[in-house]
């Protein structure tokens, strides 16, 4: 019988021929990333009573959350990390001027296909996109794995996705990721590894496949993945990843007799764009069924989709239109890197002209620390991963989820409305 | 073994409403944690909890974040354990890594139990008492119940090292 590429990834890296779902598995991750939590990490560090880091080269620590520091006590968490990353000599080291932590990780050559890749942010399951096991941990594990190394694993069953088709001009891989998350709810996946394959997700670029994969833990998996194509080398060579570090195709496949708890099989071609509605993640609808719903913010940004190809998309539709009067539109490049490119290609100038407003690369007002929270009884629409009661820092507000496309058009419109119609 | 009342919430419970997100890198001292517990869900929580108290929740309990804090400030609010049909997987983890009891009961056992009810868990027998219901929870991995009963993960650890050298 064969095996899932979680499955055998855990079994390699805890030293065993094979390993079944349930299985607890002691791993030796390749890469433990964590942020501005780097402060407090550092706290239950030192109650372990370890001065040295075991293997300061597979740290990896980026300030993104709240970036650059809105207050004293910010300021000091971040000099804090700063002190603590020289004083271990963690040369894997993000100050606020590089980008949010998990499209960063992938920019800098972090990401290899086949490796197992941890992290004290839940969305840590964003690089499986390029074929890795990633996946979130708690601050606690950090500081264990600061000092040990290791850490124990849950051998994950496998739900395979498998997207048939492809996605209509005006549909996108979010809509794609809000439509499963909707039909399996938010504990559909609870525990899982969540492969996805088929038609649509071989067309789908590097970006698509990070927002899928980055949503996969808003229906409770452990990590999502997709086995790596060309693309995705190509991709990671232009990002500084040398081939052959990577381990052979056989550890980044699954295998043809490999069991998947279940199979999902979705038409990408007939699906329509949609809508998480406040305030749970699986709330989700066609946008068609809340057209008219009035906003008076929109945020595009976020490890979910601030990615170039997100922008040209809010630019494209931005093109000689302006942002309605009653509506801020904030954007938020997920790197500097992305926020270059966007600025070379004039993106950031339509969007300006528009009436847009862009900030700097972090996580913004995703999660209500800073730079855009809603005020009590505004709506906000936001490319976002979380619109959960108070996620954006007033739980008097509503935050609904979308693509890109929806997201803008709705920030000309003034209320949702059907992006099809705007693209 | 633990005694107190219930809290009880229903399905999908989010971190973000345990431990609201805008605290996450401000607020550092347990104690302080404790204040913000179940701000954006239950303002009477703060006001009522007692030591030994228990949570039950539905299906997906602590989904969302994988911020600790969303167990440590219940930790030190006194609750002794959390009960649900599932719980989020980080969720999980960091409660076992902090030392706080986590027990699935069925859902329909779990319909039998309402906020207030006064609530005993004798953790080596696996049974939860509920006014007159007794119900039985599946014992946890061995590997996993070794941390537990260290008192988390950082007692744990130490021990491991401490051992190894």
């Amino acid at each position: 019988m064969g095996m899932t590429f979680v499955e055998k990834t855990l079994a390699r890296y805890a030293q065993k021929d094979r390993v079944v779902p349930g299985e607890i598995v002691i791993v030796e991750p390749d890469l433990y990333m964590s942020h501005d939590n780097t402060a407090a990490i550092r706290k239950i560090f030192e109650k372990i009573g370890v001065e040295k880091l075991k293997y300061p080269e597979r740290a990896l620590v980026v300030l993104d959350h709240c970036a650059p520091a809105m207050t004293a006590a910010y300021a000091q968490n971040h000099k804090e990390v700063r002190e603590f990353v020289a004083q271990q000599g963690i040369k894997s080291f993000y100050d606020i001027n590089v980008g949010i932590c998990h499209q960063v990780m992938a920019e800098n050559g972090h990401i290899v296909p086949g490796r197992v890749v941890v992290g004290s942010d839940s969305h840590t399951p964003t690089s499986g996109a390029f074929g890795t096991l990633a996946t979130g941990i708690g601050r606690t594990e950090v500081a264990a794995l600061w000092a040990t190394g290791s850490l124990w694993f849950r051998v994950p069953e496998t739900l395979k996705v498998v997207v048939h088709g492809k996605l209509q001009d005006y549909v996108y891989p979010k809509d794609l990721i809000l439509k499963i998350i909707g039909e399996i709810r938010a504990d559909g996946a609870l525990y899982r590894a969540v492969e996805f394959c088929g038609e649509a997700i071989e067309h789908m670029s590097i970006s698509g496949r990070m927002t899928l994969c980055n949503m996969t833990i808003e229906m409770g998996a452990k990590c999502g993945y997709v086995s790596p194509d060309e693309k995705t080398w190509k991709w990671l060579e232009e990002h500084g990843v040398n081939r052959s570090l990577a381990v052979s195709n056989d550890h980044l496949f699954s295998d043809e007799d490999a069991v998947f708890e279940r199979v999902l099989e979705i038409d990408a071609s007939t699906l329509e764009p949609q809508v998480s509605c406040p305030h749970t993640v699986d709330n989700v609808k066609p946008v068609s069924a809340v057209v008219g719903t009035k906003i008076q913010q929109a945020f595009l940004g976020t490890c979910t989709n601030g990615r170039l190809d997100d922008i040209a998309i809010a630019a494209k539709i931005l093109e000689g239109k302006k942002i309605h009067s009653a509506v801020r539109f904030l954007v938020i490049p997920a790197s500097q890197s992305v926020y270059l490119e966007a600025m070379d290609l004039g993106f950031l100038k339509t969007i300006i002209q528009a009436g847009g407003v862009v900030m700097n690369s972090g996580c913004g007002p995703c999660m209500g620390a800073y730079g855009g929270i809603p005020a009590n009884g505004e709506v906000c629409i936001s490319t976002a991963n979380r619109n959960f009661k108070g996620r954006m820092g007033n739980k008097e507000s509503e935050v609904y989820l979308a693509s890109p496309a929806t997201v803008t058009a709705a920030a000309v419109a003034g209320e949702i409305v059907s992006s099809g119609t705007q693209a | 073994m633990i005694s107190g009342k219930i809290f009880k919430y229903g399905d999908d419970v989010n971190t973000d409403v345990i431990f609201p997100g805008k605290y996450t890198y401000t607020v550092n001292d347990p104690e302080d944690m404790v204040k913000h517990a179940m701000e954006d869900l239950d303002e009477d929580f703060v006001k009522t909890v007692k030591e030994g108290d228990v949570i039950v929740g539905g299906k997906n309990f602590g989904c969302g974040s994988s911020r600790e804090q969303a167990v440590t400030c219940l930790k030190y609010a006194g609750i002794g354990a959390v009960i649900a049909v599932s719980f989020a997987r980080i969720y999980f983890r960091n409660c076992i890594n902090q030392g706080l009891p986590v027990i699935t009961l069925k859902p329909d056992e779990i319909a039998r139990i309402h906020r207030n009810d006064a609530v005993s868990v004798d953790f080596k027998h696996g049974t939860v008492h509920v006014g007159d219901h007794l119900f039985s929870f599946p014992p946890l991995s061995p590997e996993v119940m070794q941390i537990l009963q260290a008192g988390g993960l950082i007692d744990y650890t130490k021990a491991k090292i401490h051992h190894a050298n």
